[in-house]
């Protein structure tokens, strides 16, 4: 430790550093970039492993019968669910009396901020059913929980079919330690969330619901079951919950491992896993596998029905049956003694699923990379920014004066507050404008344009956006004096703390959503100076900002998902993506619009305007 | 083969009178017998109690007889020591009655002619729970001063489930509480004996139930308890140290009931103001002598059950107790044993006090579980075992089927049929039952066992009841900071309001914020009439709070509270900390209308002059319900951690301390210009003189 000790060696690094300062940001970027698309190599991640104890040794028998009958059962739902056009609840709660279970209905209303036109609502009207299957000699302290959503048109009848299939057959059981739930919830994620909030008695975003009757105290983990079809090819696992949150793993593990053990093909993002992992293609495909599960988490929005189990600390997974054109396919009963065994395992759990990780990322359903590996990535990233404050710092003289020669402190020509603090008021707000306008002036966008609702929200989100970039020449005609060399440096040593900090809490809970933020801002922050030509940066300015990193995102999501959009549905699509988030935000809590409204896009234009100082 | 058999019986009775007088030597000063000598006494309870079985289904009882059974009642403590020997001792006992002696038969049939009426008489009058009992088999003039009545309640449930209440009452009449030690036991058992006249126990209620019973399936029970173990106590005044004998009682009973009653602590014992008055004779109801707490996570199985068993006169060998068998009582929806111990009347003059033992035990089987698809229930097939004779030390034994809903057989089909009836009014409604005597030896038959079947009929109905009264508890919020604990108390009477007694105990951890306590109803505020609440200390005694709440006919009424999650010491986390922690049920007492008196339906065809008023006694009855449990999640510590800690520690110390102490301990001095060549051999030259250096 002789090197901060001692003032010559302390003065020759800090020179390295800022001599050096830009191949050793670059090299960290291409080392982040480099690290993380590493992370996909099989040979770098873990062999997944389960955890707990009490889900692991014990061995399960699955006698699941019923298939046909569950199907039997699903076609009566449909034809119910027709004739009644949306939720047959009464039928649901005859059926599922007569299984034994102790049934309740829950209705709910919700009206959205605008409509929605992907799923075509606005004034959201419905019920859920469930019945509850009291576990003998339980004192209705836990619960588990399998839902099934019910779906517009004709999917999920199988799903629904199954759920009460499984009903009957798990009242006849006599093991169960918990009490389990079967909820059927219309409206997918409106009703579940109507239904959660009902059942733990809270309302984060002011829905209407009827309070629920009856409850079997604290759930403990929850399955959504989606099938479309009478037999099945592979049953894919979806994970991503509300803002990026993911179950423990061992869901994953447990769902994994029955699958192995029925012979179920099983996927994640809709890919099968390969084993040649040392050729291009077989690297290629986990890569993408991984990079869907980043812009999935990413996106902050629940996948599945699932997702909004987990703020509640409730470990949730999503299994979606799909019908592809393969030749092998597996039938109902499968399905059901898939699920019976994961029940009889979850049965079984003395604590919370808590053994294993909470953050992991998955190249595929048998490997997993671990927060551990996966967080370099971005702190290589991050590091470029905090070596360019250590730049500025010098620059600026703090360093200088504090660290080489203590004892003369010459005051620098410190800039005024007020040259600093206007800008970053000004884009806060502008944030702020972005935040609330869109929703607040839908009705006078709709009343002067030919467009609907959901497009005047949008459009005037995008406005909103655009205008921001007129803000540096705003900004100026508040400000009295002209900005000074020293000026512009003080106010990036700002921006690029705080988006530092931002972009590292960002991580922490969602590290998908900062490594993407972080792969597009980082560089623009780390080189951007009012003396680099003006046409050229404010391209790349334009082009990295957080707006148009959505729409690559969108592109990619696409490409990856290997049902690639021309630019024009590329451009529907992204300002669907938009209406959606907002949308996310409003009904079920979702954080990734206001971050990036009210924090993220006030930091670029905080960037931005440093590239126009005067 | 008769005579086979009077041999055997004769030899039988020969060896248990040798056996008898080596025997009471030696267990004359101790009831206890260590396990060593129990082997000379081991063949002695399984000739002995056959012997003693027989004499007394005679009707003229002889002197032995009498002897005899007293010296089986002594015995007790000895030929239970365990189930297995138990078991045995049963099979054997069932070996000897399988072969009927004929002229035993004869005569016993003829008696049973003889009494049934009167039986009939003595059922139409009696009560649901009679408090005064004649005793039959004991001569008047010199009455027992205890005595043993044993009864099943089987209650075909609404949802099509069964519901099987067993009780067992021992009375006494003697004065545990004077001078001199109560040394001589008959039918009360002698552990618990003991510990009453040590601790000066006035009243104790002790139950184990697994399951929580559920109101809206099954209506209300015959006697509530909470999930897991509760224990409630009245010490007599004469007490000083009352604390110091509730620790020591709970620890005793932990020993007798083999559970883990020694958790209860200061920590989860309160002190209620109101809501458990005592339950038998007395006036004292100052509540410095009164205990109760609840351990709600008692997981209650077999090793509960056998020393429950244990504390029968007859043991599980014989009665009702036979069917006690744990794999089936176990392979049930709810199980429920309580044991509950007070004084009550001698006779309806109550001139004087006897001590009453009841032990109850529930218990409820699925059908859907059990019944594999067959919808029909026998004692059989419930118990896997039929009845054949009541116990003999038993006064009265009987077998109640409530019948009330099926006055025609349309819900159900019940056989063998018998002619006795008999009216109670339980929880407020009147229900009927027939009522199967087993000291009556017709009700067994011609094949000497008695093997009730039930076939439903009527196809189940899977809507709920709305029972009167009946609460909900759960815990709202998410995260692991805040919450609050909701209580639903529903009245689902139609005109009338009564007022309910709510107890919450809340363990310290969860830190109260009783300004946000507020009673709701149909909307507006309901202000409690009565609130007793007594503030958690940390780590010495929980949250208590008792409030009188008016509930308005036909609403829901809901008392929520916040509180905070307290962050434990490392070392009070559980072993399974990320199971969650428990919060006892609250507990809801009160005087609830009664159905009968809620009965406006006047089409019923019933005497004029009974219904024009109704009836005061019925009006309204005592009800508890106990909410379910809570299982709230704390805070908890990754405990893999301290791996990790130790190595950051490590790292810090070694880094940091390290670079510290470096810079503490280092000399700087200011570094001069290197010299010039003359004056660096002029120091060479004055080193190798040893003088200083220039």
């Amino acid at each position: 430790m002789g090197l901060l000790s001692d003032p010559n060696r302390r003065r020759a690094l800090t020179k390295l550093l800022t001599r050096l300062n830009a191949p050793i940001c670059v090299m960290c970027y291409l080392a982040g970039v480099a690290w993380f698309m590493g992370l996909a190599f099989e040979p770098f991640t873990l062999r997944t492993y389960m955890s707990e104890n009490a889900m692991g040794s014990t061995m399960v028998e699955e006698r699941f019968p019923a298939g046909e009958r569950a199907l039997a059962t699903g076609r009566e739902f449909a034809a119910h669910k027709k004739k009644v056009g949306g939720m047959p609840v009464d039928w649901l709660v005859k059926t599922m009396q007569s299984r034994g279970l102790e049934v309740f209905t829950q209705s709910f209303t919700r009206k959205l901020p605008f409509p929605d036109e992907n799923k075509e609502r606005y004034m959201v009207r419905g019920t859920n059913v469930y019945g509850i299957l009291r576990a003998p000699r339980a004192p209705r302290t836990e619960a588990l929980v399998l839902s099934a959503p019910c779906s517009e048109g004709n999917n999920n009848n199988q799903a629904v079919g199954l759920l009460l299939g499984l009903a009957q057959y798990f009242r006849s059981q006599i093991h169960w330690a918990k009490d389990i739930i079967f909820l059927v919830n219309e409206h997918d994620l409106i009703g579940m969330q109507a239904w959660l909030e009902g059942y733990h008695h809270t309302n984060t975003t002011g829905g209407d619901w009827s309070p629920l009757q009856g409850r079997g105290g604290s759930i403990q983990a929850a399955l959504s079951l989606e099938l479309s079809s009478d037999v099945i090819t592979s049953l894919d696992l979806v994970l991503e919950g509300l803002n990026g949150q993911l179950p423990n793993l061992d869901l994953a593990n447990l769902f994994y491992a029955f699958c192995q053990k029925i012979g179920v093909l099983c996927t994640i993002q809709g890919k099968l896993q390969r084993n040649d992992w040392d050729t291009t293609s077989g690297y290629s495909h986990a890569a993408q596998t991984m990079m869907l599960m980043v812009l999935k988490q990413a996106s902050g929005r629940p996948w599945g029905d699932h997702g909004l189990f987990l703020r509640y600390h409730i470990e949730a997974a999503s299994i979606r049956g799909i019908n592809s054109f393969r030749q092998y396919k597996t039938d109902t009963t499968t399905i059901g003694r898939l699920l019976e065994g994961m029940y009889r395992k979850l049965n079984n759990l003395l604590e919370r699923l808590h053994q294993s990780y909470f953050f992991y990322l998955m190249p595929s359903l048998s490997r997993f990379v671990s927060i551990g590996y996966y967080m370099p990535a971005f702190g290589l990233l991050a590091v470029i920014l905090l070596l360019q404050v250590l730049n500025l710092l010098v620059y600026v003289g703090i360093i200088d004066s504090f660290l080489l020669s203590p004892s003369v402190l010459h005051q620098p020509s410190s800039p005024g507050v007020l040259s600093i603090l206007t800008p970053v008021v000004i884009s806060h707000m502008t944030g702020v404008a972005l935040y609330t306008l869109p929703i607040l002036s839908q009705e006078m966008a709709v009343q002067h344009f030919p467009v609907s609702e959901t497009e005047a929200v949008v459009l005037t989100a995008i406005a909103i956006y655009t205008a921001g970039l007129a803000l540096p020449h705003n900004t100026h005609r508040l400000l009295q004096g002209e900005g000074t060399e020293e000026g512009w440096r003080v106010l990036k040593l700002v921006a690029l703390l705080y988006l530092a900090v931002l972009l590292g809490c960002t991580a922490l809970i969602n590290f998908s959503l900062g490594f993407i933020l972080a792969l597009s801002l980082v560089p623009i922050a780390a080189f951007i100076t009012p003396h680099t030509p003006k046409a050229l940066s404010a391209a790349i300015m334009v082009l990295l900002s957080p707006g148009c990193t959505l729409l690559y995102c969108v592109f990619v999501f696409q490409e990856l998902q290997e049902t690639p959009v021309s630019l024009q549905d590329g451009w529907m699509l992204f300002l669907s993506v938009i209406s959606q988030g907002i949308l996310d935000h409003a009904l079920y809590g979702s954080l990734v619009y206001p971050l990036l409204a009210l924090l993220i896009y006030p930091c670029w234009l905080l960037l931005w305007n440093i590239l126009f100082w005067k | 083969m008769a005579a086979h058999r009077c041999n055997i019986f004769m030899l039988v009775f020969v060896l248990c009178g040798l056996t008898y007088v080596l025997v009471r030597a030696e267990i004359e000063d101790t009831n206890h017998v260590k396990d060593a000598e129990s082997v000379a006494v081991d063949i002695a309870p399984k000739a002995n109690i056959g012997a003693s079985l027989r004499s007394t289904k005679t009707e003229d009882q002889t002197q032995a007889a009498e002897e005899e059974r007293q010296w089986e009642a002594e015995t007790n403590p000895v030929d239970a020591p365990s189930d297995n020997k138990a078991d045995h001792v049963h099979d054997t006992m069932q070996n000897l009655d399988s072969r009927p002696a004929p002229y035993v038969k004869d005569q016993t049939q003829e008696a049973a002619e003889e009494e049934r009426q009167w039986e009939a008489t003595e059922v139409k009058e009696a009560d649901h729970v009679p408090d005064t009992m004649q005793t039959p088999d004991v001569p008047p003039p010199t009455p027992a001063k205890d005595q043993f009545q044993e009864e099943l309640v089987i209650r075909p449930l609404h949802s099509g489930d069964i519901y099987a209440s067993f009780q067992f009452r021992t009375m006494w009449d003697t004065d545990f509480l004077r001078g001199s030690k109560v040394s001589h036991y008959r039918l009360f058992p002698k552990s618990l004996g003991q510990v009453i006249s040590k601790f000066s126990v006035r009243e104790l209620h002790i139950s184990f139930t697994q399951g929580y019973w559920r109101t809206m399936q099954w209506g209300q029970p015959f006697l509530p308890s909470p999930p897991g173990a509760e224990l409630w106590v009245w010490f007599q005044d004469t007490v000083t140290d009352v604390d110091g004998a509730w620790k020591e009682l709970t620890n005793v009973l932990s020993g007798i009931f083999c559970a883990s009653l020694n958790f209860i602590d200061s920590t989860n014992t309160v002190q209620p103001s109101a809501s458990f008055k005592p339950l038998g004779l007395g006036n004292v109801t100052d509540q410095r002598f009164l205990r109760y707490a609840v351990l709600p996570r008692e997981i209650v199985c077999t090793e509960n059950l056998t020393p429950w068993k244990k504390l029968l006169p007859c043991g599980s060998k014989a009665g009702l107790a036979v069917l006690m068998k744990s794999e089936k009582l176990f392979h049930s929806s709810f199980h429920s044993q309580a044991l509950h111990f007070r004084p009550v009347c001698q006779d309806w003059k109550c001139k004087s006090t006897v001590w009453e033992l009841r032990q109850t035990l529930n218990v409820v089987f699925d059908l859907h579980t059990s019944g594999q698809g067959k919808r029909e229930w026998s004692l059989f097939k419930m118990f896997s075992r039929t009845l054949t004779e009541a116990c003999p030390l038993a006064s009265s034994s009987k077998v109640y089927v409530d019948v009330t809903d099926n006055p025609q057989g349309e819900l159900f089909e019940l056989s063998p049929t018998t002619p006795l009836l008999s009216q109670a009014v339980v929880l407020g409604d009147r229900r009927t039952y027939s009522v199967y005597d087993l000291t009556n030896q017709a009700t067994f038959g011609q094949t000497r066992s008695l093997n009730m079947l039930l076939r439903w009929r009527a196809a189940e109905s899977g809507d709920m009841l709305r029972p009167l009264l009946h609460g909900e508890r759960y815990v709202a919020g998410y995260g692991l900071q805040t919450g609050e604990i909701h209580t639903l108390m529903y009245n689902n009477h139609p005109y009338r309001a009564f007022p309910v007694l709510l107890l919450d105990t809340v363990p310290w951890y969860l830190r109260l914020y009783i300004h946000t306590l507020t009673v709701t109803s149909k909307g507006r505020d309901n202000k409690p009439s009565y609130i007793h609440y007594q503030p958690s200390k940390d780590r010495l005694r929980p949250h208590l709070l008792e409030m009188l709440v008016q509930l308005p006919p036909n609403s829901v009424t809901e008392v929520t509270m916040q509180f905070e999650r307290a962050l434990l010491k490392w070392t009070e986390y559980t072993p399974d900390p990320n199971h969650g922690f428990y919060v006892g049920s609250s507990v809801i007492s009160a005087l609830v209308p009664s159905v009968v008196a809620m009965d406006t339906n006047s089409t019923r065809e019933c005497p004029l002059f009974s219904s024009f008023f109704p009836c005061k006694e019925e009006s309204s009855y005592f009800m508890r319900v106990y909410t379910e449990p809570l299982l709230v999640n704390l805070p908890t510590p990754d405990f893999s951690m301290p791996y990790n800690v130790i190595c950051l520690t490590c790292t810090v110390v070694a880094v940091g301390y390290g670079s510290l102490y470096n810079l503490l301990t280092r000399t700087f001095q200011v570094e001069e210009p290197s010299p010039g060549l003359a004056k660096r051999l002029a120091n060479i030259i004055r080193r190798l003189r040893g003088v200083p250096l220039l």
